[in-house]
């Protein structure tokens, strides 16, 4: 055996979808989390109820390196659909665990093999028929927690979370994962070098979803309305709203400060949310790309007639369908320029379920400020796949409510205001919202061409100058959207930017790069559009900018080279689309290969 | 600045002036029925004495969609995108429920690019009174057929419609509207009356107005012109709508033995009389019997074709706050401080 590979290599698991196997994995996942390894799970599903391949690479690292891998050290099948590509996808020096019902020839002789008697286990179990294809997967459990050493009490603790608590459940799952690692103990000898040990680097720490940290930080920043359509990979995003809501914002009588409506479609979805913004509620749609195109006509009435409300997009692969059950950071410039006539909106980038937590309430914040729609830019990566994170922070400002006057205010003004004007200097106009009862609130919103009083009117000057506010308030938007977070580097010549879900993968090439004798690097990620003037002081800084993204045409160079002409020669883009999340040998060997010209 | 002593103005019990519930001046076409619709608007809602800032409006886009400008001038408005209306309101509504809602829509904008969103509406039971101005035509657009022309109607430009129309009526039966009804511009009393039982009504109110286009669809053979409504208008019954707080006095012109009253849901009454038709507009089976015969027979029915009080509204399943929505503050938006340690101890 050569030499002992401890708490650093990824193991992919291949099943058939539908056959229960989320659970095991994320039984491993959770365990692997609770002795302190830092890792990530990331789940590879096919867009199917039942019976297509998927596979779920979890990933042990003991520098905190999370981003995902291609080379994969241990793979486990129990699907022989894809075994032959399963067993030719193990690393050399790598092991293969198969279901050992599957016959099919092994012709490898630079990894190890392990059978696994998985069906005739699961036969074993005490349990129905109905449950004896779940109990199957946890005969993968057990031997994988004998192989690598993965400690049973913290398998316990995975189940206890996953079955909340039911015994019932949890006894019988972990009596067949202990049946299978005692298998494996006496009929199983050790040949490879991985394993796993106890550390301490995830205190502090929590488990969690992108989409449901989002529900909970919209919540925390006292959502009031939601309207969606389902959509793949953000439908769990308005399903959290659902979990969540009724433990956290019901009266003590028992009643709603919310309401959540599935819609008919994703252009009724953002139409109520518009009309609800409108009716002065804190207001939100999410959906994914498809949904953000039907979304486009509306999204420009809203841009014009200013009403907030806050529009997620997790995003998937497309164009069109594209594929569901992949990831990308392909709308970046849809969301950017979202409906016909002039504008930019304003979007929001988290990198981390934490930060889609924080941006769950700063967008309800922002589109109150600025009487917009704020997009909010996740993607499937973080939205579905379980990562380590920090704890959720509660809210360090109050609710930002934005400009709007009700009765006191327009008796102190004696009714003298007008919706579009813009009284401040900073292009936000002030409003008012149904139900104000002084006689002259009422205004009357619409999509067509208005003056400062919201009549309609088709005068050119009157047209231009609206528009030309609009702008300002865009530009006043620019001071105050989250700020990029900046990793400044002494001596660096070249400076990254990215934004969302690729940031491990950034972090871990920025390594990679300086382990390599490579450039050494400054990493800006990116948090918001429109840019603040910290972007263009870091993009002068550095002789080459690479700007690496998730999607085919490099979107956000596109937007900044337009926005930056001056500075666009020195672009150069790391963009690269095929559904799954960037790995760090890529982002690395891309921008080694461009230094090299 | 000196005003001259103004003549004494007439108001209502809430102390308003018809002018209170007058909007712009109309810039739709001399003639045109959505004006009069318009104006009967203006008169229920100052007849049923609704405050102006309690009522919102809503609008697609079309001729029929320019017209919520034309009345209410003290109520909050939104003239949203072409068919979509039905959304826009569905979200605005739970902003304020004591609010009530009109919407004003035109035939293409319902039955053509809106149908989804009205019949999801409709299903919905969303407390609205959505009034279809329903001309058979594209106006603005300059006469393009809509999908309630009549099979051989000829325009200029266009043809022969080869197509079957749409029933709205029909369409928001079929979606389990709670409330329909079907009238003719041009029969002004009988479109405030039913005007008014729809502003009272608990859920959803279609009402599908027959609304002649004077510029581009007034032959004297087209089913949405004047001449046909005037000819072949075949009213259900004499409607005549009593508030909660009058007491029920049967008007003179209604002779006892002939009325049907229904009792809505807010204590105010609808008294429908008898023409030559026997009609319960509680059965929804009656009313499609009378729609398809309607349709055989060439007949304008006009008149409260269905009604049920009794369904919960969109807004009511939900159990909000007794406060509107939009007046909530911080303390009952955000969860308090000590919950975020729960919620993150919920997390693995």
């Amino acid at each position: 055996m050569t030499e002992k590979v401890i708490n650093d290599f990824s193991v992919t698991i291949a099943t058939v979808n539908g056959s229960g196997s989320q659970t095991a994995n994320v039984t491993l996942l959770r365990a692997l989390f609770k002795m302190g390894i830092p890792v990530s799970g990331k789940n590879l599903f096919p867009s199917n109820i039942q019976g297509l391949p998927t596979w779920y690479t979890i990933r042990v690292s003991k520098d905190g390196f999370i981003a995902r891998r291609d080379e994969q050290e241990l793979v486990v099948t129990l699907n022989p659909v894809s075994f032959a590509r399963d067993l030719a996808s193990v690393q050399p020096g790598g092991a293969f665990f198969y279901a050992d019902d599957i016959k099919l020839p092994i012709a490898r002789s630079d990894i190890s093999v392990y059978p696994m008697p998985v069906k005739q286990m699961a036969r074993a179990a005490n349990v129905s028929t109905a449950l004896r294809d779940y109990i199957s997967n946890m005969v993968y459990v057990g031997i994988l927690a004998h192989m690598l050493g993965i400690d049973m009490e913290t398998i316990q603790q995975a189940l206890g979370f996953h079955f909340k608590g039911k015994a019932e459940a949890i006894d019988s799952n972990f009596n067949t994962i202990k049946a299978a690692a005692d298998w494996a103990a006496q009929n199983l000898e050790k040949s490879d070098p991985f394993s796993v040990a106890q550390m301490d680097s995830t205190s502090g720490f929590v488990m969690a979803d992108g989409n449901t940290a989002a529900a909970l930080g919209a919540i925390y920043g006292g959502l009031q309305f939601a309207a969606w359509y389902p959509i793949t990979p953000a439908s769990t995003l308005a399903e959290s709203l659902n979990v969540y809501l009724p433990q956290l914002r019901k009266t003590t009588d028992g009643k709603q400060t919310y309401a959540v409506l599935q819609a008919e479609d994703e252009l009724a979805a953002v139409g109520m949310a518009i009309g609800a913004g409108w009716g002065g509620l804190r207001s939100m749609t999410s959906t994914s790309g498809p949904g953000i195109s039907l979304m486009a006509e509306y999204a420009g009435l809203a841009y014009f007639a200013e009403v907030p409300v806050v529009i997620w997009d997790v995003q998937r692969l497309g164009p069109s369908t594209g594929l569901p059950t992949r990831t990308a950071q392909g709308d970046l410039t849809e969301a950017y320029f979202l409906s016909h006539g002039d504008k930019q909106n304003i979007i929001l980038l988290p990198g981390s379920v934490q930060e889609c937590f924080e941006f769950g309430w700063k967008a309800l914040d922002l589109a109150e400020h600025f009487q917009a729609p704020i997009f909010v830019l996740s993607d499937l990566d973080l939205g579905m796949n379980q990562w380590m994170t920090k704890p959720f922070e509660y809210p360090n400002t109050p609710l930002e409510r934005g400009k709007v006057l009700w009765e006191a205010d327009l008796e102190k003004l004696k009714g003298i205001w007008g919706r579009y004007k813009d009284s401040d200097g900073d292009g936000i106009p002030f409003r008012t919202v149904p139900g104000n009862k002084h006689p002259s609130a009422a205004w009357f919103g619409r999509g067509t061409g208005h003056d400062e009083n919201a009549r309609y009117t088709e005068d050119a000057s009157t047209w231009e100058s609206n528009m030309a506010r609009l702008k300002k308030k865009y530009e006043t938007a620019r001071t105050l959207v989250p700020k990029p977070i900046i990793k400044a580097a002494k001596g660096a010549t070249v400076g990254i930017i990215a934004y969302g879900s690729t940031e491990p993968a950034v972090e871990e090439a920025r390594a990679l790069l300086k382990h390599a004798g490579g450039p050494k690097t400054a990493f800006l990620r990116l948090r918001s559009l429109p840019c603040t003037a910290e972007v263009q002081n870091f993009i002068k800084k550095y002789e080459h900018i690479y700007i690496v993204e998730a999607n085919r045409d490099g979107q956000l160079r596109q937007i900044l080279s337009a926005l930056l002409p001056d500075h666009a020669p020195s672009f150069r883009s790391a963009c690269h689309s095929d559904g799954l999340p960037l790995t760090a040998k890529w982002v690395k060997e891309t921008i080694l290969a461009q230094e090299e010209k | 600045m000196t005003t001259p002593t103004p003549a004494p103005v007439q108001t209502n019990k809430a102390g308003f002036s018809k002018n209170d519930y007058r909007g712009l001046p109309s810039t739709l076409c001399q003639g045109c029925g959505h004006n009069s619709i318009s104006n009967q608007i203006i008169t229920a809602c100052y007849e049923l004495d609704i405050v102006p800032e309690e009522i919102m409006k809503f609008s697609g886009i079309g001729c029929s969609s320019k017209s919520p400008a034309y009345f209410l001038n003290r109520s909050f408005g939104f003239n949203g995108l072409h068919g979509r209306m039905s959304s826009l309101a569905t979200g605005a509504l739970f902003a304020d429920t004591t609010l009530r809602a009109i919407g004003v829509s035109g035939d293409g904008d319902t039955a053509s690019i809106g149908m989804g969103g009205f019949k999801h509406m409709v299903r919905r039971n969303v407390p609205i009174v959505y009034i279809v101005e329903n001309n058979g035509v594209y106006g603005l657009t300059k006469g393009q057929f809509s999908a309630t022309a009549e099979v051989g109607l000829n325009l200029k430009h266009q043809g022969t419609n080869q197509y079957m129309p749409v029933d709205i009526c029909m369409e928001a039966l079929a979606s389990n509207a709670t409330f329909v009804a079907r009238s003719f511009a041009g029969d002004a009393k009988q479109v405030k009356e039913l005007l008014k039982a729809a502003l009272s009504h608990h859920g959803v109110a279609v009402l599908d107005i027959i609304s002649p286009c004077v510029t581009f669809n007034n032959q004297e053979d087209a089913t949405h012109s004047y001449t046909w409504g005037k000819d072949h208008e075949a009213p259900l019954h004499e409607i005549s709508f009593i508030p909660a707080l009058d007491e029920i006095e049967l008007q003179g012109e209604f002779v006892e033995g002939t009325v049907r009253e229904v009792s809505m849901h807010d204590g105010s009454t609808v008294l429908l009389k008898k023409l030559e038709k026997d009609y319960d507009p509680t059965s929804r089976t009656n009313a499609f019997q009378m729609l398809e015969s309607a349709q055989l027979n060439n007949w304008l029915v006009t008149g409260l074709l269905y009604i049920d009080e009794s369904k919960p509204t969109l807004t009511e399943s939900f159990n909000l706050v007794d406060t509107p929505l939009n007046r909530l503050a911080d303390p009952d938006l955000r969860p308090a401080p000590e919950t975020i340690d729960k919620i993150n101890a919920m997390m693995f």
